[in-house]
């Protein structure tokens, strides 16, 4: 469409105002699995238009001993669940009297998530952690509880980004030759590197990088930082 | 108020800075496990029950909902006095409604907030105690007696201390042929810098082992419990003395 179109789609018919419930914060997250580790990236930016709110607030959260969640989207509807997740751990620990497993947790969020169908958690979560055998795993999400186990997944602004450049990387996909196994070492810079270039051309990722790893001796946490424009 | 005297029994205590609890499990044969007394709330609140453990299942759950629903709309922990006065308003209802009847449980509440350690007591009647120590239970004046005796030196014990001054209490309260075992016994500690740790089975060995230097100079049973008169030096060989009622022929009714 040209310019002139644009602006006249723009003004055209009477417009009924209502009250707007979501609001879309920015940010990046992404996670990756490998054979005894996974890694959660996330920017620290929370942003709204073209203002910045803060440049300090993660959008990960440690859940249990090896279960990280991570958001990104709406961040009222994101401290939300977190907290309703956080209290369903805590009443899961008291009937059953130990801490949940990552598939648990995993499946639990999506029904959460399903119950809001008809008004739904404007949030893109994705959970990682380590499996009931000490693997690593990424469980992703859609805003109303689809959810699948993967190897690796970006989610936020600039998912389209970063979401090919791990299929090549990760995944070898369409490849004639598959590389080496991934490293733990190998994952975190590759997580870095993803959000560098996707600071580069997004403009709501940026600011810091919050890496978490998770092995079987807990969650290990790093910052990096990033462009800040 | 009798189904909490005759329950088995449980002591708490505090310092400055800790609060715990001891508590004797009971068995009602060998083929049934000993009943859970301590349950933990919250990570800074504990509970010991005493008297019926539905009762204190019911009234367990719903401190856990109460602690929970106050951290997700405050982030903060519940101020210990308050969640007792929920108890005590919730426990009121059914003594003052027609068709009801009053829970039949006593608790032992330990926590830890910002005002330090405490110990509450709540009652069927609905009243609550905030105490500096007690016990609760049957048999449990013996173990009131020495922790009457000995509440001066509480406020300075080290966690590990307190405990085996509450195990120590805790050992008045058994028939003389019984012994504080990894099976009957079981220890919760809370505190500063330290949020509530619940230890049953094998880890209450620790602190039975601290227990064990102290068995040379173990002090002598309060007068209630030579009723029946100790012959010479072997446990349980006590010949009932005519006359005299002996308190561990009462029929549990639960715990």
């Amino acid at each position: 469409m040209s310019m002139t179109e644009v602006h006249r789609q723009a003004s055209v018919g009477p417009k009924q105002h209502r009250f707007e419930p979501y609001a879309f914060n920015g940010g990046n997250i992404l996670a990756v699995a490998g054979g005894d580790f996974a890694v959660v990236a996330s920017d620290t930016r929370l942003s709204q238009g073209f203002m910045i709110h803060t440049r300090d607030h993660p959008k990960a959260v440690q859940l249990t001993a090896n279960t990280v969640l991570a958001q990104s989207g709406f961040e009222g509807d994101s401290l939300t669940l977190k907290k309703h997740v956080q209290m369903r751990i805590g009443m899961y620990e008291h009937n059953h009297g130990k801490t949940p497993s990552t598939s648990a947790i995993a499946a639990m969020i999506s029904k959460m998530l399903y119950y809001k169908r008809f008004f739904p958690y404007y949030v893109y979560n994705i959970v990682a952690g380590l499996d009931n055998e000490g693997k690593g795993c990424v469980y992703s999400y859609d805003p109303v509880g689809s959810y699948e186990r993967e190897q690796y997944r970006a989610a936020g602004a600039a998912n389209e980004l970063l979401q090919p450049l791990l299929d090549n990387q990760i995944g070898f996909k369409n490849m004639s030759e598959a590389g080496p196994p991934l490293s733990k070492e190998r994952a975190i810079q590759l997580c870095i590197d993803c959000f560098i270039s996707a600071a580069e051309r997004d403009i709501t990722t940026g600011d810091c990088v919050l890496i978490q790893v998770i092995d079987k001796d807990g969650v290990e946490t790093k910052k990096f930082p990033l462009r800040r424009d | 108020m009798e189904a909490v005297k005759q329950g088995s029994a449980t002591i708490g205590l505090k310092s400055k800075t800790h609060a715990v609890l001891v508590a004797l499990k009971r068995a009602q044969s060998d083929l049934i496990a000993h009943q859970k007394k301590i349950e933990k709330i919250s990570p800074h609140i504990g509970i010991s029950i005493s008297g019926l453990t539905s009762d204190a299942r019911s009234l367990g759950n719903y401190m856990r909902s109460e602690c929970m629903h106050h951290e997700f709309l405050f982030n903060t922990r519940l101020p210990v006095s308050r969640l007792v006065a929920a108890v005590g308003d919730k426990t009121q209802t059914p003594t003052q409604r027609y068709g009801r009847r009053p829970f039949g449980v006593g608790i032992l509440v330990a926590g830890f907030d910002e005002k330090g350690p405490h110990i509450y007591q709540t009652c069927p009647s609905a009243n609550y105690y905030n105490c500096k120590a007690m016990a609760i239970g049957s048999r449990s004046q013996s173990a009131r007696t020495y922790l009457e005796r000995h509440l001066n030196e509480f406020a300075d014990c080290t966690p590990e201390e307190l405990v085996r001054h509450g195990l120590t209490a805790l050992r008045e309260t058994l028939p003389s042929e019984q012994e504080l075992s990894v099976k009957n016994c079981s220890v919760a500690v809370v505190g500063e810098g330290q949020d509530l740790v619940a230890y049953e089975d094998e880890q209450v060995s620790i602190f039975l082992d601290l227990l064990e230097e102290k068995r040379s100079s173990r002090n002598v049973p309060a007068p209630q419990q030579q009723e029946a008169g100790q012959v010479g030096e072997l446990p349980g060989l006590v010949p009932p003395v005519s006359g005299q009622p002996r308190e561990d022929e009462e029929q549990p009714m639960d715990m």
